[in-house]
């Protein structure tokens, strides 16, 4: 990988730590953000028939001229875009330093290749201590082996900030729809009493195994005497999320009743 | 055939050479006291002397255990019905809640014989409106027995109580009873945690009706309260039957769902010195039993819906009732009764609707579980 290549790739890597730590920090914004369609980045039209390439802050953007759709780039034109891209993005942010993380961390791969793995030994894989100046390498290359702990730390922080959302909507009798003004925590104060690891089980006053979707969905029909929401509804999928992970440890006992 | 049927003239010479074994083991002052209290016994029944062997006997007891009768009149056994956390909203917006509570003045109107009082348990309001009190007053007012109202935090945090207390008058107050002092507490007094959150009245009624958020603060007595009680109980000799009505249960259960009273300890403390206490309380919605040192502590069924039992704390007397089935809109829902006994202890009847009723007597609690154990649950919380 070229220098220039790896700054982009820092750059776009500092780009989405900074995108991430925005989204993180306004927690509420984001569980709001679930009330509505996944987030998407609308590209700009294509003004001379060419295919408009956005950085992953959603705002910068350029063209690439005569490149067609589905078209693919050479390699140096590829860099050439991405690093205009990545200097449009200096420009708008002057004096700002990122971090070339995967190198300067220092922090190894994750530690989930048991010594089996790599009966070569560990000569391409630095430990925690190695030389900050030596790049990383993957073992093989692969890109689930190539996060850090900073990227499971931000998506620890999703998770966490869905399953808030989750725990808004269980205790909340409007965000329910609950047309007698009752919410889940009324019968299950912190998910008690909810008992998701024994799902799927047969529930014979529904004449069928359950999931526990199937549960969640009955309740919001009946005590709670809400419309049930759709599969892909993402209140049913908070709900679920919360729930399950308030019972974090328990082991798995499906069909217990 | 003779076991099982025995006649009138048996049953009558038993009694008496029962009666006669008891009094010769009395000594002169004994026998004394027991005739008194014979004598009261039988003018409080307004019968003419002398009619059975039993009232003697009965009064024998009494005093053998060294319970002194308050008043000329002694006491004697009585019963009282329950009705507790109704929740009541607007009939608008939710008749279920509405119903339950309208089966449950059914349930108390057809006891025969009638119940002396009806204990109202507290939380008679889901969020402390006006329309929502002003309902369930109405719906309380079909009851024969005259009613005893207790407060929850659901009927006082909207407004501080200032509308029940309109309604229903002081909320912290004693009486007595065939022998027995009654007390009942306002057992859910907060700190303050709304002013400098800057909440509305409504937002600081929804914080307290929501049982797992952490903001509120725990329940408590309060010193002023506790203060009061001495005093109140100051004036009785310590073989007094005491019945304390509580909304919180006046010991510590689970302090996440504010299944606890924080001043426990010294409330504890200031009911010690009396040989038979027991504290009834609402608020947790399960059959829930306890005994620490001289105090036995029922909970209340709720007529709404059912808690689940919390994760820790659970008292070790405590025998759960079956988990409730969501499929059943009554299920571990219901009301009750209890019965003082003659000898200062309380014994109750869980009511619960669409399930057998589950007797609970005083010896199960008092002997720390030995004796009269209640049926076991087939589906335990877990």
């Amino acid at each position: 990988m070229g220098p220039r290549m790896k700054l982009v790739a820092a750059g776009l890597f500092g780009a989405t730590i900074g995108a991430a730590a925005v989204y993180l920090n306004a927690s509420n914004r984001g569980s709001q953000a679930y009330a509505q369609a996944a987030p998407a980045h609308h590209l700009p039209p294509a003004r001379d028939g060419g295919v408009v390439v956005q950085l992953c802050d959603g705002v910068t953007s350029t063209e690439v001229k005569g490149l067609k759709p589905g078209e693919q780039m050479s390699h140096a034109q590829a860099l050439a875009v991405t690093g205009k891209l990545m200097d449009e993005w200096q420009r708008k942010h002057p004096g700002k330093h990122w971090v070339m993380a995967q190198a300067e961390t220092g922090a190894a791969p994750h530690a989930s290749a048991s010594p089996a793995a790599n009966p070569a030994g560990s000569s391409s894989i630095a430990g925690p201590g190695a030389a900050a100046a030596a790049p990383l390498k993957s073992q093989q290359g692969d890109t689930y082996a190539s996060f850090h702990d900073r990227d499971y730390m931000i998506w620890q922080a999703q998770t966490d900030a869905f399953v808030a959302y989750g725990d808004k909507v269980f205790h909340s009798t409007k965000l329910l729809g609950s047309t007698i003004g009752v919410s889940c925590d009324m019968c299950h104060p912190n998910a008690a009493n909810t008992h998701p690891e024994t799902y799927p089980k047969y529930q014979v006053q529904l004449q069928r195994v359950a999931l526990l979707r199937d549960m969640i969905d009955w309740c919001i029909e009946n005590p709670v005497k809400g419309k049930t929401l759709a599969p892909d509804d993402p209140r049913l999928r908070a709900l679920e999320a919360y729930i399950l992970a308030q019972r974090k440890g328990v082991p798995l006992a499906y069909g217990k009743h | 055939m003779a076991a099982r049927h025995k006649s009138v003239e048996t049953k009558y010479y038993e009694d008496r050479d029962r009666l006669l074994k008891a009094l010769r083991n009395c000594d002169r002052r004994t026998f004394l006291k027991i005739s008194a209290a014979t004598m009261g016994a039988i003018m409080a029944r307004g019968l003419i002397p002398p009619h059975t062997f039993q009232l003697v006997e009965v009064a024998n007891a009494a005093v053998q255990k060294g319970w002194d009768s308050t008043g000329a009149s002694g006491s004697a056994p009585f019963r009282f019905a329950y009705i507790s956390d109704s929740h009541l909203y607007e009939r608008t917006l939710n008749q279920r809640f509405v119903r339950s509570i309208v089966k449950a003045v059914d349930d108390v109107n057809a006891l025969d014989p009638q119940p002396d009082f009806v204990l109202y348990g507290g939380d008679l309001a889901q969020l402390g409106e006006p329309s929502q009190l002003e309902m369930g007053r109405q719906i309380l007012s079909a009851l024969k027995a005259p009613v005893k109202m207790m407060v929850g935090e659901h009927d006082w945090f909207l407004d501080l109580g200032e509308k029940w207390q309109e309604m229903f008058g002081p909320p912290t107050y004693s009486f007595d009873w065939k022998g027995v002092h009654v007390v009942v507490l306002q057992s859910v007094y907060e700190k303050d945690f709304w002013t400098a959150r800057k909440m509305t009245p409504m937002e600081r009624m929804q914080t307290v009706a929501g049982l797992d958020n952490g903001i509120q603060s725990r329940f408590e007595v309060g010193e002023q309260q506790r203060e009061w009680l001495k005093h109140d109980l100051a004036k009785y000799p310590a073989t007094t039957p005491i019945l304390v009505f509580s909304h919180s249960p006046l010991y510590k259960y689970y302090r996440n769902w504010n299944f606890w009273t924080e001043d426990a300890e010294q409330v504890q403390a200031i009911l010690r010195p009396y040989h038979k206490v027991t504290v009834i309380h609402g608020h947790t919605h399960q059959m829930l039993l306890n005994q620490i040192g001289n105090i036995s502590f029922y909970g209340l069924l709720s007529t709404a819906w059912p808690w689940p039992y919390a994760p820790e704390g659970l008292p070790k007397l405590t025998v759960q009732m079956n988990r409730a089935d969501p499929f059943d809109q009554l299920d571990g829902c219901g009301d009750g009764q209890f019965t003082a006994r003659t000898d200062g202890l309380v014994d109750t009847v869980y009511n619960l609707w669409d399930r057998n009723p589950v007797t609970v007597k005083a010896n199960y609690l008092v002997s720390r579980g030995k004796v009269d154990r209640p049926p076991a649950p087939q589906f335990a919380s877990y």
